[in-house]
């Protein structure tokens, strides 16, 4: 339970860590200096955190249950995606999203 | 396409870091700063853990650049066949035999990032129509 709650957290941390990379590439403007922004540091380092959830849960569960539960980082995505850059929700990207986390789950259940 | 090229790094970055971690010695535990030191040290010298990470950083610099121009709801998922790259490489190089639900799995995951994919060139129609 307890590492189901870390991998959770980290399919979330994970999410907003992708939010922040969206967030500093659209301040990117050709230099390599505006490589170091800092909505995309807070981005790498929102991953890094995920990466550190995500060791700590894999240590004390099941990885063919807690695998798949990263995918659920895609769901939270789409969220986001939705509410913070107004990107349209289309039919295709449902069936995609649903058939990769039927596929996320079939790759965990065969771990 | 940018994605799925840099998935082919994750999967890389992934067994490289498995390989890595499998060599690591963690020094023992005296002082923090020489431990740190020597952990860093050894970390440094570990040539696949080390690239590893490195092909990571790559990997995220690329996800930054496609994300300039993409959508985050389109890219993101894209991310999945990591899972599929490292299933294969795992078949080749590591010693883990191959089995159904992988297989069924992977290739689930590689029709959805098609179906997902497919879903591009209609949105920019659909955009150039409102243009026109």
């Amino acid at each position: 339970m307890k590492s189901m709650l870390l991998v959770f957290a980290a399919s979330v941390v994970g999410s907003f860590g992708a939010v922040f990379l969206k967030l500093g590439a659209a301040r990117l403007d050709g230099s390599v200096l505006s490589f170091l922004n800092s909505r995309l540091a807070v981005g790498v380092a929102l991953f890094l955190g995920s990466s550190v959830f995500y060791a700590a849960g894999i240590k004390g569960g099941q990885l063919s249950v807690l695998y798949p539960m990263v995918s659920l980082g895609y769901i939270w995505t789409l969220l986001w995606s939705r509410l913070f850059f107004g990107e349209a929700m289309t039919r295709e990207k449902f069936m995609g999203l649903g058939l990769i986390l039927a596929g996320v789950f079939l790759v965990g259940l065969g771990s | 396409m940018l994605v799925s090229a840099c998935t082919i790094f994750g999967a890389a970055a992934q067994i490289l870091i498995k390989v890595g971690m499998a060599r690591l010695t963690i020094p023992e535990r005296h002082d923090w700063i020489s431990w740190l030191t020597a952990l860093a040290l050894a970390f440094v010298t570990n040539l696949p853990l080390f690239s590893g990470y490195a092909l990571y950083g790559l990997n995220t610099l690329l996800l930054v650049l496609a994300l300039r121009d993409g959508e985050l709801s389109m890219l993101y998922p894209i991310i999945a066949l990591t899972y599929v790259w490292v299933t294969l490489l795992s078949y080749a190089l590591l010693p883990e035999k191959p089995n159904w639900y992988k297989n069924v799995g992977i290739t689930v995951i590689v029709i959805g990032v098609a179906v997902l994919g497919r879903g591009k060139p209609q949105a920019r129609d659909r955009a150039a129509e409102e243009q026109a």
